[in-house]
């Protein structure tokens, strides 16, 4: 136990020209992501924006928040909660965009539920031939 | 025991060996912590991102009501202030206390300028009612405005205060990739009524597509019997923002859902930003006593993962609310 008297903590101090140089990319990339909101590049406008976010986000995890400098385990951690919720999200996205038709359309699941096997496909042809039987 | 206490750093719990492994648990602790708040945000960014997913057009609107000037000096706000706090550990672990001092202090003023324009933009919403849940005038129940008298106010307030600092509502791929769908399945629709045309049994739906069809692609509105020929609602050749006459029916209801969605994680992000003011007035009065030093400087440290967890959060919330093309 005598040792931890005169231990040291070795923690790394991040030099203040880091600080800054990090804070002044964060402000430039803030004002590139406000600026080309008034481009339209359709639909790259949001992933644009998603992407301009993530990196703000890499900086301030690594710099601010000493991710670079930490143990692997403390970024892991942060890193698995992003990709779970990318999972959620996704696949939350997929399922209910699959589903949206019917939600605005309840005639095509009244088509769909119509049409006898197999269903559960409701793609363009059968709903034509189905609509020529009738 | 005596003897050990002799030798035994203060600072230093006695089921750690080292202050660097008592630094280093205290420190994966806070980080499982803030998964686990990313975790929670996540559960808004999915409602998010559904109901953007499903009614992209809704959100490009009710958008347009938040003032992105705003949005964006907050976040440069809250990025000095995660400059401040950093630079704050950074005093703490060498043990300069006046800088520590100043920078907390910095860091405070910081999340007062932010929930200070919060304030401005909550309060804005709330005069023209746009509050949050049945206080929305955009808010629908059973087919109904539940305060239809301040819905004309709300909306003069989104499309002529805020839509002029925008830029024009243009259509994006996402829009015309949903148009181009619908067109197809309204194309079948249409094929069907017109070989049917007298078929009373087809649904009114189905029917009223038939007047309209001219004007396709007139996306989702023409279904609803009640549109009448108001079916043209994206003309894309046309380049000015969206208005509530142009969403169709069924979306002018769901407006409201932008609303409950923005104050949700807004809300949930204002609290976090409170609850880390809160810990840095705490750090603040025990960094004037001169508790932090380079022995000691973890609750400056975990505080400051907080905080700075509070910053990336809004760097998505920014652009995903403020910033919809």
């Amino acid at each position: 136990m005598s040792q931890s008297k005169h231990a040291e903590y070795h923690v790394h101090v991040v030099p203040l020209r880091v600080l800054f140089a990090v804070f002044a990319a964060l402000i430039i990339l803030t004002i590139l992501t406000v600026g080309v909101t008034k481009v339209d590049l359709g639909g790259l406008n949001i992933w644009i924006a998603l992407g301009v976010a993530v990196v703000k986000a890499v900086l301030v995890a690594l710099y601010f928040m000493h991710l670079r400098w930490d143990s692997p385990y403390n970024g892991l951690a942060l890193v698995v909660a992003f990709v779970f919720v990318g999972v959620f999200i996704g696949f939350a996205l997929k399922d209910s965009l699959e589903y949206q038709k019917y939600v605005e359309r309840p005639a095509l699941l009244d088509r769909l539920q119509q049409q006898t096997i197999p269903a559960a496909v409701p793609s363009e042809e059968t709903t034509e031939e189905s609509s020529s039987e009738h | 025991m005596n003897k050990v206490d002799d030798n035994h750093d203060p600072h230093l719990a006695h089921h750690f060996d080292t202050p660097v492994q008592q630094y280093s648990s205290a420190k994966i602790g806070m980080w499982v912590f803030l998964a686990t708040e990313i975790l929670m945000f996540g559960g808004l960014f999915c409602a998010y991102a559904v109901y953007r997913g499903t009614h992209p057009d809704v959100f490009l609107y009710a958008h347009h009501f938040l003032d992105t000037n705003l949005g964006a000096i907050n976040t440069v706000v809250l990025l000095a202030s995660s400059l401040t706090m950093a630079w704050g550990v950074r005093a703490a672990q060498l043990g300069q206390k006046p800088i520590l001092v100043i920078m907390l202090l910095l860091t405070l003023l910081g999340g007062v300028g932010f929930m200070g324009i919060k304030t401005i933009e909550y309060s804005s919403k709330y005069s023209h009612g746009l509050w949050f849940g049945s206080d929305n005038a955009f808010y629908v129940k059973s087919g109904k405005y539940t305060n239809p008298e301040e819905l004309t106010g709300a909306i003069e307030y989104g499309e002529s205060h805020a839509m002029p600092h925008e830029d024009k509502g243009e259509l994006t791929d996402e829009h015309l990739e949903l148009q181009v769908k619908d067109a197809a399945t309204e194309d079948v629709l249409d094929n069907q009524a017109a070989g049917e045309a007298q078929d009373q049994s087809l649904p009114a739906s189905a029917q009223s597509n038939i007047g309209n069809a001219t004007n396709a692609p007139a996306g989702l509105s023409s279904k609803f019997a009640e549109v009448e020929g108001d079916g043209s609602a994206y003309v894309t050749s046309e380049k000015k923002p969206l208005t509530y006459e142009d969403l169709d029916p069924q979306q002018q209801k769901l407006v409201s859902q932008f609303f409950q969605i923005y104050f949700l994680m807004t809300g949930l992000h204002g609290i976090h930003v409170l609850v880390g003011m809160a810990l840095i007035f705490w750090l603040f009065i025990r960094a004037l006593r001169g508790t932090f030093g380079p022995k000691y400087f973890v609750p400056v440290d975990l505080v400051g993962l907080y905080w700075h967890i509070v910053d990336l959060i809004w760097i998505f919330l920014f652009p995903l609310l403020y910033l919809i093309h």
